[in-house]
Formats: structure tokens, C-alpha cells, sequence
């Protein structure tokens, strides 16, 4: 483990953290990135550090973009860490608590899974146009299709997708895969999203 | 209690059937053309013979030999609305219902109408009235969903979820086991009796829809400290879509995914949707055949889940007689 925490009276507020250096078995730390964007004012940077050395992640490098500006006029930060999973997830939820914009958080981009089906005419109506345009919504990515098209390709057909979405955005995701399937006249099958039966 | 049971269908004639199990005393039974009403009603302890009123039923279409009128006036406690389920006005039952509440009697539904179309207008006529209504049948057949609702205090429910109609889900259920298509089982079903000949009240999700858009009235008028606060819903504002068009291949992906598909009612205060949705394959909501599944998720209890059947006389007719205890 880490050592990155020397100096932060904050680690040890959980309980969990108080034996750090342990040899207990807990998951090992992985490294992970995190594009910020930081308004231009001066200590930005350091405020956007501190959650992540307060909750356990050791800073391995920072590429501050000074040149680039983000569309919304802001300048985009990469961060590289190592941290536990359990760390990860509390240092960007820290994050978004200091109010620090959080673009892309390594493999917790995609947090959220969802699994819908279509079916209708989806050949006919170029399923892959409705699969690039679900892409091209911000809050998702088209993770796997399986296609069923059993009374050939003029026919009716299924398709289950299994999207991934953005933390809390599946919602989001949804409502845009429900006006494509509105528009192109396909029948969308949601899953019960939330309730965990 | 004295009931008068209006409508001879399954429910009505189970109800007729049962009442004498239950402590209860038919006085008049009414089909939409004819009625039989005790010997001296007004006073007299000679009721109507169940045994008598469905071998008639049954043999010659008819009740007894009254008018369907003579039975609303009879001298009953309670008023059993068992007729079809009509939309929009919701007549005649909702007539039947303030009959009985003008003359401050209780009635008893299990005809989904006026509590889906005019639940407002319901309401402010048993506020006129010494008279009480009740609606347990309406929603999930023997299932006790809105008794359930009303002991956690709507207020705590946030929202309440499932599976409300038996011929939709025995449909999906069959799909998705045989492989078949839409056609096929709904073919089937009807052979079985689970469906009827024009089954589109069941498949294109109305059925479903009104029951929960009856949660959706009791969840908003019994959180609204004044009534005159609360959302009044209607069919009209159900999000309703059916599981006629389910191909049966999108039912195959959904299982080679450990998934399937349900016709799934949703209501809150706020709003009512019904749709076919992805659920869990196993899971609690996927329950199998003509079964129903009533899912109460609540703020300080966790969920509740309540299966059961969902149709058929007996099943209905002990949600109508429940009601019926307790307005005792």
C-alpha cells in the first residue's frame, strides 16, 4: 500500500484506513486516471489534489493542460493515482464534492450497465446508424449486440444491446435510446431499471 | 351484513356463492336484465337462496324475475358492484355505487371503473354519505395490494410495482418457455380460457393500466393532507404500451442474457406507466403463468412483495368479502 498519506490528518476519519500499511488482505491497488477540469484561478490545482491524497490514492503524475481549454473555457488535468477500488470510488465521489469536475474517472467512466431490447424493422431502418447514433449520445456507449433476424432480413427482428453508461446517467441513456426508437418506429423494451428483483 | 350483489358474472355469482361462509346474507342479486330480491327485505329474514340464483343463472340466463332496479332498491347494508368494467363515465356501475351512498349504504367494488375513471367524483359523494366504499378487488384479484397500501399508510409508499394481469403474463411466460410466437400462445390461451375471444383489454396493457392507475389515486389522495390537493388520475393519464408485437426471438435474447420479459404496471403519486420491461429471469417480478406480483416499495420498511392470484370468482369474490368484514 501507499504511504501517500503521511501528513494527512484526514486519513484515519473512517475507521477502515486506520492501519494503512497493514498486511491484510484487502484488493490491491491498481493505478488509475482521472481527467479533470479545473477553472483558471489560482489553487484550483492543489484543492483538486487533496481529495485524492486524503483518501488514500498515492499521485504518481499530473499533466496539467495549460495550453488547452476545455469547450466550456476550462483547463483539462489528467491525473494518474494508484489506489485500492474501494479508494477509487471515494476519491471521485470526494471529487465531485469539492465541486471539481470529473470528465472521465479510468474504468469508472462507464459505471452503469444497462440491457434493453429492440425489435421491429432494425434492418430496414439501418441498425447500424441506430447503433453509431446511440453512440453519439454523450451519456453512452453501445457495449454488445446480438441480433435475432429468424424470418430473414425484411422481417421483423430482435436485438438485445447492453449499453454502459455514465454514472447516473442510465436515465439519460435511456430517454435518448427512446426518442431513436421512437423516431424509427421500433419498439423498445427498458429494463426495470432500480429495482433489483 | 345484508349485500346486494350486482352484476351475475364469475365474481358476482362466486360472491353469491360465498357469502353465507363468510356470515353474510344475500338479499338481491342483479344481472344487467333481471334481479331476484328476498321476501320480505324490509325486515323479513328470508334471504335470496344462492344455490337457486346460479342453477337459473346458469340453466336459463336470467336471476329471478325482478328488475335489475328492485335490487338497488332492496334493503341491504352493503352494495357488491360486480358488473363489467366500463370506461370513461364508468356507467352504470358508478350509478349503482351512489344509489347505495345516497341511501348511506357501503359499496363494495370489484368493477374497476369508477375507481380508474371517476375516483374524484367518488370521493366526494361518500363524503356526503354515511356510507363507505371499498375497492380490495380491484387491483390484483385475492392479492390484498390496497389494504396492504393503506397499513403502511400511503404517505410511506413510494411507489408500488408488478404484475397485474394474468393473460399478458401467461402469454410472455409461454413465449418465452415454448419458443412461440405471439399468435400461437395467445391461441392457446384462449383455448385454455385464459384469454378472452377479443383479448386487447388484456395484452395492449389496459387492464393492467387501470389498476394502476386505481394505486396511483389511493397512493395520491391518501398522502394529500386536503383532498383537494391530490393528483385525481384516469386511463387518460397512463403511459400504456402492450405485448401484442413481442416477437418471440427478442423473448430468446432476453433468456440467452439470463433476462425476460414482463408486463410491468408502475405506479407512484405522480405517475402511471405500463410496459413490457426487462427483468431478471429468476427474479422476483418474473413470476410465472396467470400469476400476479404486487411490489410495494415503501420509505421505511423496505419492499414488500405479495404474489398471488390475480383473477378468477373465488380469488376475487374473497377480496370483495374481505372488504365487506371490514365494514363491519
Amino acid at each position: 500500500m501507499s504511504d501517500s498519506r503521511d501528513g494527512v490528518p484526514e486519513a484515519a476519519a473512517d475507521g477502515e484506513d486506520a492501519t494503512p500499511d497493514g498486511g491484510h488482505a484487502a484488493a490491491a491497488p491498481s493505478t488509475h486516471t482521472v481527467r479533470l477540469e479545473l477553472v483558471d484561478e489560482p489553487g484550483q490545482l492543489l484543492a483538486a489534489l487533496h481529495p485524492i491524497a486524503d483518501n488514500g490514492g498515492n499521485l504518481l503524475s499530473i499533466y496539467h493542460e495549460r495550453g488547452n481549454k476545455t469547450p466550456r473555457g476550462r483547463i483539462p488535468v489528467e491525473v494518474d493515482f494508484e489506489a485500492t477500488p474501494e479508494h477509487f470510488e471515494d476519491i471521485v465521489e470526494a471529487l465531485r464534492n469539492e465541486g471539481v469536475n470529473v470528465m472521465q474517472a479510468g474504468t469508472e467512466r462507464y459505471a452503469e450497465e444497462v440491457t434493453l431490447l429492440l425489435f421491429g424493422h432494425l434492418i430496414d431502418t439501418d441498425l447500424s446508424d441506430t447503433l453509431s447514433r446511440i453512440e453519439a449520445c454523450a451519456s453512452a456507449s453501445v457495449a454488445d449486440v446480438s441480433l435475432a433476424a429468424p424470418q430473414g432480413t425484411e422481417e421483423v427482428s430482435s436485438a438485445r444491446l447492453r449499453l454502459e453508461a455514465r454514472a447516473g446517467e442510465t436515465e439519460a441513456a435511456l430517454a435518448a435510446v427512446r426518442e431513436l426508437a421512437n423516431e424509427k418506429e421500433l419498439r423498445l423494451v427498458e429494463p426495470l431499471t432500480g429495482v433489483e428483483a | 351484513m345484508r349485500l346486494a350483489v350486482i352484476g351475475a358474472g364469475a365474481v358476482g355469482r362466486s360472491v353469491v356463492d360465498l357469502a353465507d361462509e363468510y356470515g353474510h346474507e344475500i338479499v338481491a342479486v342483479a344481472d344487467s336484465s333481471t334481479a331476484v330480491v328476498a321476501d320480505g327485505a324490509d325486515g323479513g329474514a328470508v334471504g335470496v337462496d344462492p344455490d337457486a340464483v346460479v342453477a337459473r343463472k346458469a340453466e336459463r340466463g336470467i336471476v329471478g324475475d325482478h328488475d335489475p332496479a328492485d335490487a338497488l332498491a332492496a334493503d341491504y347494508d352493503v352494495l357488491v358492484e360486480a358488473t363489467p368494467t366500463t370506461l370513461d363515465d364508468a356507467e352504470p356501475g358508478f350509478s349503482h355505487v351512489t344509489t347505495a351512498l345516497d341511501r348511506d349504504r357501503h359499496a363494495v367494488l370489484a368493477n374497476k371503473g369508477p375507481v380508474a375513471e371517476r375516483f374524484g367524483d367518488l370521493r366526494a359523494a361518500v363524503d356526503d354519505s354515511e356510507g363507505e366504499v371499498r375497492f380490495e378487488a380491484t387491483v390484483g384479484g385475492a392479492i390484498p395490494a390496497i389494504s396492504t397500501v393503506e397499513d403502511i399508510e400511503p404517505g410511506h409508499v413510494t411507489a408500488v410495482r408488478g404484475v397485474l394481469n394474468g393473460t399478458a403474463n401467461f402469454i410472455l411466460t409461454r413465449m418465452a418457455a415454448e419458443g412461440l410466437d405471439y399468435d400461437h400462445v395467445l391461441a392457446e390461451a384462449q383455448d385454455l380460457g385464459v384469454a378472452e375471444a377479443d383479448p386487447s383489454f388484456d395484452v395492449d396493457g389496459t387492464d393492467a393500466a387501470l389498476k394502476c392507475v386505481i394505486l396511483a389515486n389511493v397512493l395520491s389522495f391518501g398522502a394529500a393532507d386536503d383532498p383537494a390537493d391530490a393528483r385525481e388520475f384516469t386511463l387518460d393519464d397512463a403511459d400504456v404500451d402492450g405485448i401484442r408485437d413481442v416477437p418471440g426471438s427478442a423473448l430468446r435474447l432476453a433468456a440467452e442474457d439470463g433476462r425476460t420479459v414482463r408486463l410491468i404496471g408502475e405506479a407512484t403519486g405522480e405517475t402511471v406507466r405500463v410496459a413490457p420491461r426487462l427483468v431478471p429471469e429468476n427474479g422476483t417480478l418474473a413470476v410465472s403463468g396467470t400469476q400476479n406480483i404486487v411490489q410495494i416499495e415503501t420509505s421505511h420498511a423496505g419492499r414488500l412483495n405479495i404474489s398471488g392470484r390475480g383473477a378468477g370468482g373465488p380469488e376475487t369474490a374473497s377480496a370483495v368479502l374481505g372488504d365487506v368484514g371490514r365494514l363491519e
